[in-house]
């Protein structure tokens, strides 16, 4: 390869087959106390009921168990390796007092029927955090249950509705920008609204004109992320929240970006009625392969009463309680408390930057995407000149391929293919927490790639080259779905 | 590419063969071309009632999911099993792959669809864009 | 701030090749009427001692140190070590979701191992890569045999756990999915007569819990064959996992959904939690949730790839099986550590050490006070009646450092004076013991008092 990067290089790397494919019988990696209570018949005590074989649960020992894992966390890329592009995800470092602390004994055995008495610390954190977001989103009330960002939307539009109701009419839709990420209109579905389209103006913002002729009485709420997908601060924001509330409706804002706004503009300021943040990206929790997320939702005070079951509240005694008679609320959405580790995680998050570092945090993920603006914009595309904030669209025809062959320089795919209004988006969105020195190597790896496309461009479409898989064939995988590993079949008998 | 002219054409990409009152739906050859690999298809039970113009099932690539509209209205009276194993055979020959067979309902509704060269300049607009 | 990898001059010179003097510049696109021009009113940056600090602190209000006997689908059981040490390692902490899969094939490779297991222990063909946790993934277990079926109606076990009930009446509200409960009979278990009575044409499934929030073990074959004679599904819930060490999965059910929380996850207060949707290779096509799937590369080496994505919300928008996006991945590792960990023979063993503890707790118990619904099999969860009521005999086990049962009035009032107990294999004989010297107190004084009361009136 012509164009080698100066910031990954090949290393050896462990295979490692199926956990099944290590397992044989007398191999354990238990061992539990001897019991100190009587043995129990168990068929006499189960009947029908009892079990009498796992099947194919492996039986491995300890040190396989710790190897298995090992190698094949070395097959992954993380944020501890390297930048981490993906736009509207947030890449953000994980913070490792955030962990430490999640894992006190006390914090980490809580009991969520334990009574209040003894639940005071658990209580105390909920509503501290609380309390901060509410500060940093500038809204009049917020619940933490919701248990990710598609939840939280869900819980949300749950009170948008509620709030319609009261008022005699639930209304029937929401208009949805063209940029939005599926969850918005898939959310919308599960409320039973249905989702009218609002397309963007030439420069990436909501149509101010479309959206006056679209606004009327059957529209319950406008879903809007801001900074929109592109990356666009709607400047526009309270002519638009004038707009609906004009008409009765309701401004609902995605927080996924977030990111771009905490200490330096507050949507509660700009006419936003209700929003989710997701803790997992703004906040720091580890997005741990896929999961957990953390939703809160939070809302100005005419949304109140609709709020999940149960809320917090501070009793008569000056103790803190959970309220659960609130005869207007939308009710549970999940058990329990919500994702209550990750409050944990997110409030350790805002102590250690307090006022000063999330404004500083907020302008260096903006300062960052603008600095990949500048290096990039004479070697890409930009759909749109509009300024923008935490992440910049470009686009390019082999934005699939161009992603692939970003592996083999070391770093993890920018978002590709979205927001659909951009045909071959490359999403791009740094984060506060890349240096300069990692930026300038993807500025140059990026700028590599587009020579190599011109000039080899088959080397590009069979990227990555340097992982221990290549592409692998998702059409195969679709057709005839293997979802699960089955023992070889035995020979047949002679 | 050549569109068979013993059928008729949707602008939503199926096609229909008409033999009497009954008659034969798939999806043409531009538009597996379109979707790419397509993994699975989607096609209503035995019985099921179509409406011209409304959609009746679904073809999914790995990564997008197109609805099929009915080119005309009539009940399903047999459903091609084998493209539930092998979905790959509309690729291979889609206007060889027909989905399900229906009775027409409205055998007039068969006029206002395109007939093969129509379909091909709309295919060649389309594409143009 | 410490977290933030650049100087005052990297900064500078950023902002010099961008042809910028502040970095105010870059937020001129805010209207100047909303940007804040002042602090953020949270407290001061704090040091890394301090949040220790205050957590540590938290921690001592927040009953460390109690011996707990609390169930109601969160269950204390040992995490090995080994579930930690491998979680923390930043490459499973600090991946995203594994959309591009030359790149991910750890977290890939283990999710497929996780359905496989899954699948193992319930029975079933299938199995997603986790849900939110045990009360949505019913719901969404409800919502899917309502696709499957395109009828609208469920019929829901009362002795499901009474979160998971309210959870799913949110999701049903706005969904024309009228609920119906159906109730239990002295022996703790879905009344089958009433059940049969509930279910109508237009019923998609029926919801049950096994074991149910009483912890009695429902005879699904009998639920199923009910259910399936009027063309409803079964949709099981499974709120203790460990109890699939040693009972038999409902096969017969179309759908489980399960919160596998004791395998190997923290009480945590409630959260994060693994949900997970186990079903029928033939209904995968309307199962909510990522899932991993097998295939080859270029050169036909195994690998692994999220697969079926076309039934999610980013390609089907509004026509998805769900709006779910971000899953359990962590937590579902460490489930999936913890299965591996105790495997085959370790599940059942622990199983078999659940059922003794509460076997014994049970005897002792029904020595003192009324031990409820002992007419059918049990796991590791119980309800005792007793005379007093059980918030004022928890207050006492309080001041031992123990937290009783979880009093039922509140869900079930018709049961009484009655708490839900719940034994692992942590809880020690000495503990139980004294929890039900404690109860047996509370019994012989409202006894002793009451004979009191008779004497005066005589």
């Amino acid at each position: 390869m012509k164009h080698m990067t100066r910031k990954a290089t090949r290393h050896v790397n462990q295979n490692e087959g199926l956990i099944f494919e290590k397992s044989s019988a007398g191999k354990a990696a238990w061992k539990l106390p001897p019991l100190d209570v009587p043995e129990v018949d168990t068929a006499k005590m189960l009947g029908a009921s009892e079990r009498k074989d796992l099947g194919e649960m492996p039986e491995v020992s300890e040190i396989e168990i710790i190897r298995h894992f090992t190698r094949l966390s070395t097959w992954n890329y993380a944020i501890d390796l390297g930048m981490y592009p993906l736009g509207s995800c947030t890449m953000k470092y994980n913070p490792r007092v955030n962990e430490a602390v999640a894992r006190v004994e006390g914090i980490a055995n809580g009991h969520p029927y334990q009574p209040e008495k003894i639940s005071q610390g658990a209580l105390h954190i909920i509503k501290t955090l609380s309390e901060q977001l509410i500060e940093i989103t500038g809204m009049d009330a917020i619940t933490l249950q919701p248990a990710a960002g598609a939840h939280g939307e869900m819980t949300g539009l749950l009170m948008v509705r509620a709030y319609h109701e009261s008022k005699g009419n639930a209304r029937k839709k929401i208009l949805i920008p063209d940029s939005a990420h599926g969850t918005n209109p898939a959310t919308a579905a599960m409320v039973n609204y249905a989702v009218e389209n609002l397309k963007s103006d030439a420069r990436g913002m909501v149509d101010i004109a479309a959206l006056e002729a679209q606004m009327n009485e059957d529209v319950a709420a406008l879903m809007l992320t801001n900074p929109n997908t592109l990356g666009v601060f709607e400047q526009q924001i309270h002519k638009i929240a004038d707009i609906l509330h004009a008409k009765g409706g309701l401004l609902y804002m995605d927080g996924a970006n977030m990111n771009a706004l905490v200490g330096k503009v507050r949507p509660g300021d700009f006419g936003v009625d209700v929003m989710h943040l997701n803790l997992h990206k703004t906040f720091s929790t580890p997005h741990g392969g896929g999961g957990p997320g953390s939703g809160p939702v939070a809302i100005k005070k005419v949304l109140e009463p609709f709020l999940p079951t149960p809320t917090l509240t501070v009793k008569s005694d000056g103790t803190l309680g959970f309220d659960y008679n609130r005869p207007q609320s939308v009710g549970r959405v999940r058990a329990f408390y919500g994702n209550f580790g990750m409050f944990v995680r997110a409030l350790a998050y805002i102590q250690a930057n307090g006022p000063d570092g999330l404004r500083q945090t907020t302008e260096d993920a903006v300062l960052n995407a603008n600095y990949i603006r500048k290096g990039l914009e004479g070697t890409y595309d930009l759909p749109y000149s509009t300024p923008t904030m935490h992440e910049v669209v470009f686009k390019g025809v082999r934005t699939m391929d161009i992603a692939k062959r970003l592996i083999d320089y070391g770093f993890h795919p920018y978002t590709t293919a979205f927001p659909l209004i951009v045909p071959g988006a490359l999403m791009i969105e740094p984060t506060e927490s890349e240096s300069k020195e990692e930026m300038d190597l993807f500025i140059e790896a990026m700028k590599s790639i587009a020579q190599e496309v011109e000039e080899d461009p088959q080397m590009v479409l069979a990227a990555p080259h340097s992982t221990r898989v290549s592409r692998l064939d998702e059409t195969a995988a679709a057709r005839k779905p293997v979802l699960r590993w089955k023992p070889a079949a035995a020979p047949p008998e002679k | 590419m050549a569109y068979p002219t013993d059928r008729k054409y949707t602008k939503e990409h199926e096609w229909i063969q008409v033999n009497g009152s009954s008659g034969t739906i798939g999806i043409t050859d531009y538009a597996q071309q379109s979707l790419g690999d397509i993994v699975f298809v989607e096609a209503p039970k035995v019985g099921a009632e179509l409406t011209a113009g409304k959609t009746f099932g679904t073809v999914e690539s790995v990564k997008a999911v197109s609805d099929l509209f009915a080119p005309v209205s009539g009940t399903v009276t047999e459903v091609n099993e084998v493209l539930a194993t092998s979905p790959e055979n509309v690729n291979k020959d889609a206007h060889g792959s027909w989905i399900v067979k229906v009775t027409l309902k409205n055998p007039g509704e068969v006029d206002n669809l395109l007939s093969s060269a129509d379909y091909e300049k709309f295919v060649a607009e389309e594409a143009g864009h | 701030m410490r977290y933030l990898p650049k100087s005052p001059s990297d900064r500078e010179a950023m902002l010099k090749a961008m042809g910028l003097r502040s970095v105010d510049e870059l937020f001129a696109p805010i209207p100047a009427e909303y940007r804040l021009s002042r602090d953020l009113k949270i407290p001061r940056q704090m040091a890394e001692s301090e949040i220790v600090d205050f957590f540590r602190q938290r921690s001592r209000e927040n009953g460390d140190g109690y011996t707990s006997f609390l169930g109601a689908g969160a269950y204390f059981h040992y995490r090995p070590v080994i579930i930690d040490s491998l979680i923390s390692r930043g490459e499973f902490l600090t991946a995203y979701t594994p959309y591009q899969a030359e790149i991910s094939q750890g977290t890939l490779q283990s999710i497929f191992e996780f359905q496989t297991m899954i699948c193992e222990l319930t029975g079933m063909e299938v199995a997603n890569a986790s849900m939110y946790d045990g009360s949505t993934a019913a719901a969404e277990g409800v919502m899917m045999a309502v696709r499957l079926t395109g009828r609208r109606s469920v019929v829901v076990a009362r002795s499901l756990h009474p979160e998971y009930r309210e959870v799913l009446a949110t999701y049903a509200k706005h969904q024309g999915m009228p609920l119906s409960i159906t109730g239990y009979s002295d022996d703790g278990r879905v009344n089958l007569k009433e059940l049969e009575k509930s279910i109508t044409p237009e019923t998609a499934c029926v919801l049950v819990q096994s074991p149910n929030f009483f912890g009695t073990i429902e005879d699904a074959a009998a639920i199923a064959e009910i259910a399936h004679k009027h063309g409803a599904m079964l949709v099981v819930s499974i709120a203790e996992a460990v109890s699939l060490g040693i009972v038999e999965p409902p096969r017969e059910a179309d759908v489980i959904a399960m919160e596998a929380q004791s395998f190997g996850v923290p009480l945590g207060f409630g959260g994060p939690y693994c949900g997970v949707i186990a079903t029928r290779e033939k209904y995968v096509r309307q199962m909510p949730g990522r899932l991993v799937g097998q295939t080859v590369d270029k050169q036909g080496k195994r690998g692994f790839v999220l697969t079926l994505a076309t039934r999610e919300q980013h390609i089907r928008r509004e026509k998805a099986t769900s709006n779910i996006c971000t899953n359990q991945a962590l937590v579902a590792l460490m489930v999936n550590i913890f299965m591996t960990v105790y495997g085959k023979v370790g599940l059942k063993e622990l199983a078999k050490q659940n059922l003794a503890k509460t076997a014994y707790a049970a005897g002792q118990f029904a020595k003192h006070g009324k031990v409820l619904f002992g007419g059918a099999p049990r796991f590791n969860e119980f309800v005792v009646q007793t005379s007093e009521d059980p918030y004022a005999i928890n207050g006492r086990l309080l001041g031992h450092k123990m937290v009783g049962g979880l009093p039922l009035k509140k869900f079930y009032p018709e049961l009484g004076n009655a708490a839900l107990w719940c034994c692992t294999e942590l809880t020690t004989r000495s503990a139980i013991d004294t929890a039900v010297g404690l109860v047996a107190e509370s019994e012989r004084s409202v006894r002793s008092a009451k004979e009191e009361v008779e004497e005066v009136a005589r």
